[in-house]
């Protein structure tokens, strides 16, 4: 019913763009990533006011260090949220991929990278599953990935007996622990697959059929966009995302651990939610994830660092959630 | 009883309406016409209590009324039926009509037979006769609008807007619906009629407001003016409103596309035709006659239980609009909003959607520059007015919005082209540019299917007819045959159509 009213803003916008100087600050103001942004900002201030020691360099690298995980499979989210589906399963095949790697490094003997690369395989071949029960199957996203969560949880499970599998060569903590000059490597990994992210979603023909999709999907198929290959291919990059974070995760435990991830599709959801994607689809940028998934992550840190009861800390990560939610929705 | 006076409205500092007035008498059809964005729906969403006015007083029955939002309007008796139905496509006419105003009895226990008695009584005095037991869903347009306007009736509506009620409607149907509204003009009832028909208005209205860009125009009776003053009004300039004259379609011309089987549904009718280069094909009938249904399957966008296609020839299957796109064949889907556009993307955005290829360079990446040169070349060619290749597409008009989803396949090596209600919805002025752009295609070499409900778009245009009935066609006419008495004919000889389809797609 406001639908002229946005009509009108968004003529002024796009008249708007066209003038120099002050731009930048009116284009910040009516992008998408204003209001995470702003989140961030404010989050980061109060942080930096209740802690003295947040503003170190120290303590940002280390939340960006506890970030890299569900940042990274926010960045699979975001692709598959992007086409108006979900993908639950990624925190169970993170497990499953990290547990089968590790198992194939310490009791097969499989050599350090083919063992990696088979974990990424599995992540793959579930995001495959996904993908075409998704588009070809035409079932649920919801349930689908619902029902495979609960399979690669099984999976990893039934394969290591429940216990950790350890024993892998030291190297492969250089992905855990391991820093480039002085910053973590996770962190850089979580970077470059944002940028690769980036890169995909608004330079290539097909991040603008994501888009479209979430947009509009009969209007995609009809003007001949592959509509199901790409819902394929968004849930193929969502196991992909899950078993690099995989990477990272049997890098800083040294170890398989087929309980890992309960959990955090959640976490990376309210990442992408955060950082201004339209649960529908249609609408949002990578970048906002990024600050989503950090604005996430300062909030534990933060919480931490007040020595706030860890009960609590998740009543107020949620109502945190929904505050911004609720302004976002206002915003837009 | 109703008036509207000096209405004025802004949204973010864009007048949309500068002192609009509207004055209804009970038992009167006022038609309000104007081109699309006019601000005839602006000005209704504030009647109806949606949006709120700037400036400008509401009098209903000689008091004003400020109406906080759409319950309020309901309560001083005004009726709204959207373009867009708020029907609920599982419920039967019975639920719909009584949605949230449910009788009640003990324990709070619907009381079904009084709710079912109310409505049949309220359709009765309209003279309709439908079922009440199936889910609306699975009614035809029209009935389902007549399911709207009893929901008003049974909220005692004394105003009834009917927003481009016959849009959508054959024109059986649209006689049906002049029927109930005559019928309750008889009952005091008064209704704002909006269509871009002026045939439809000189038939039924008795008096027209007419709008142009947001400012009231002027107040008609309908005897004492014609068609021309009024598109004069309209458009502040006279336009001719009649079809581009057509080229000579050669018998000789290359079949580029033959259907030589198709059914829709197992035990259904067999057709079968073919389309010539350079030719436009019309396909008539009534809604749910199976003309989209058919051009749909074509493409594999419908799962008919047998279509075969030849093209250029040679025998091919599409699964897909993608393969159809990789084999020349382009659609313009009935339905902008829901099956045409990305709403939420560029005017750029929505022409390179299926053109990226063209686009990409050998990294993978898109060459920003060439689309962007391309786009404003084809938006040149169609004459597609916006701010420029990055203005949101739903900040258009309805007839730019068209010429959006026609520029996406300008880009391409396509052929033929399937136009499903090119005009419906746009305004006269921009009526005649698709018309135009149609002959300037054809001349170029394209082949066009065009289905369209409305007649004389079909007998201006066309050059050969396939007349639709119950899912197949039943009669291919050219020549001085394409007129409206045997295309009528055709199209509802026999069994009498009621136009209900299942829609699967």
């Amino acid at each position: 019913m406001s639908h002229e009213a946005n009509d009108a803003a968004a003529v002024k916008r796009s008249g708007g763009s066209g003038l120099s100087g002050r731009v930048s600050l009116s284009w910040l103001i009516h992008s998408p990533l204003a209001l995470p942004l702003a989140g961030l900002i404010a989050v980061s201030v109060l942080m930096g006011i209740a802690s003295d020691n947040f503003f170190t360099v120290s303590n940002i690298f280390n939340v960006l260090r506890q970030v890299s995980i569900v940042g990274i499979l926010a960045v699979g989210m975001t692709f598959v949220i992007l086409t108006g589906g979900i993908d639950l399963s990624v925190g169970a095949v993170m497990a499953l991929a990290g547990t089968i790697s590790a198992g194939l490094m310490a009791n097969m003997g499989l050599p350090g990278p083919l063992g990696l690369l088979a974990g990424l395989g599995i992540g793959v071949l579930f995001g495959l599953f996904n993908g075409a029960l998704v588009a070809w199957g035409k079932m649920p996203a919801i349930i689908v990935t619902l029902a495979t969560m609960g399979v690669a949880r099984g999976l990893g499970l039934i394969y290591s007996g429940g216990y950790p599998i350890s024993g892998l060569p030291d190297w492969i903590s250089w992905f855990g622990i391991g820093r480039i000059w002085t910053v973590p490597v996770p962190v850089v990994v979580m970077l470059a697959i944002y940028a690769l992210a980036w890169v995909l979603l608004q330079r290539t023909a097909f991040g603008r059929h994501v888009y479209a999709i979430g947009g509009n999907a009969v209007a995609a198929r009809l003007s001949g966009v592959k509509t199901q290959r790409v819902t394929l291919a968004v849930y193929a990059i969502s196991g992909l995302t899950s078993s690099l974070a995989a990477v990272i995760l049997t890098g800083r435990l040294m170890s398989g651990q087929p309980n890992a991830g309960v959990g955090f599709e959640l976490d990376a959801i309210a990442s992408v939610v955060l950082g201004g994607t339209a649960i529908a689809g249609g609408r949002g940028l990578i970048l906002g994830t990024l600050i989503g998934a950090v604005l996430l992550g300062i909030l534990n840190n933060g919480l931490n660092l007040m020595g706030i009861n860890p009960y609590l800390q998740d009543v107020i990560k949620g109502l945190i959630i929904l505050l911004a939610i609720y302004i976002g929705r206002e915003w837009r | 009883m109703l008036e509207l006076r000096g209405i004025e409205k802004s949204f973010v500092g864009v007048r949309v309406l500068h002192g609009v007035d509207l004055e209804v008498r009970a038992g009167e059809v006022h038609a309000l016409l104007g081109e699309n964005g006019a601000g005839k729906s602006t000005l209704m969403k504030i009647l109806c209590g949606i949006l709120r006015a700037d400036a400008g007083t509401i009098r209903v029955d000689g008091t004003e009324r400020h109406f906080a939002d759409y319950d309020a309007a309901i309560e001083a008796g005004i009726g709204i039926v959207f373009q867009e139905f708020s029907l609920v496509p599982y419920l039967n006419a019975v639920e719909n009509i009584f949605l949230s105003r449910e009788i009640r009895g003990r324990f709070g226990l619907m009381r079904r037979r009084e709710m079912k008695a109310r409505a049949r009584a309220i359709l009765d005095r309209l003279g309709i006769d439908m079922p009440l037991d199936v889910p609306v869903g699975r009614l035809s347009v029209a009935e389902q609008q007549f399911v709207e306007i009893a929901k008003a009736l049974a909220l005692d509506a004394r105003l009834l807007v009917l927003d481009e009620p016959t849009a959508t409607l054959t024109p059986a149907e649209v006689e049906h619906l002049f029927k109930v509204m005559r019928e309750l003009r008889r009952n005091g009832v008064a209704i704002i009629f909006i269509s871009h028909h002026l045939e439809e208005i000189f038939e039924i209205c008795d008096r027209i407001t007419v709008l142009r860009d947001g400012a009231f125009v002027g107040l008609r009776e309908t005897a004492e003016v014609d068609i021309d003053t009024l598109v004069e009004m309209m458009v502040g300039r006279r336009i001719e409103n009649s079809f581009p004259a057509r080229g000579e379609v050669s018998q000789e011309a290359r079949k580029v596309l033959e259907v030589p089987r198709v059914q829709l549904r197992k035990g259904g009718p067999v057709s079968s035709f073919h389309l010539r280069a350079g030719e436009i094909l019309g396909f008539a009938g009534l809604v749910g006659s199976g003309r989209s249904e058919t051009a749909l399957s074509i493409l594999g966008a419908y799962p008919a239980a047998a279509c075969e296609v030849r093209i250029d020839g040679a025998e091919v299957r599409l699964r897909d609009p993608a393969e159809g796109l990789a084999r020349g064949i382009g659609m313009l889907p009935e339905s902008r909003k829901e099956q045409g556009l990305i709403t939420s993307f560029s005017v750029m955005q929505n022409i390179s959607l299926n053109n990226y290829r063209k686009y990409r360079r050998s990294n993978g990446l898109i060459d920003r520059k060439k689309e962007l040169a391309c786009t404003k070349d084809v938006m040149a060619r169609v004459g597609v007015k916006a701010s420029g290749p990055e203005a949101r597409v739903d900040t258009l008009s309805g007839g730019n919005q068209q010429k959006v989803v026609i520029a996406r396949w300008l880009n391409h090596d396509t052929r033929v082209l399937i136009f499903d209600e090119p005009t419906r919805g746009i305004d006269v002025g921009a009526k005649a540019e698709i018309y135009q752009l149609m002959r300037e295609f054809t001349a170029q070499g394209f082949a066009i299917i065009m289905i369209s409900s409305e007649l004389p778009e079909i007998i201006g245009m066309s050059d050969r007819v396939c007349v639709f009935r119950s899912g197949g066609i039943v009669a291919t006419v050219e020549g001085a045959r394409i007129n409206s008495e045997d295309i009528m004919t055709q199209a509802t000889t026999g069994k009498v159509e009621t136009g209900r389809m299942d829609h699967v797609a």
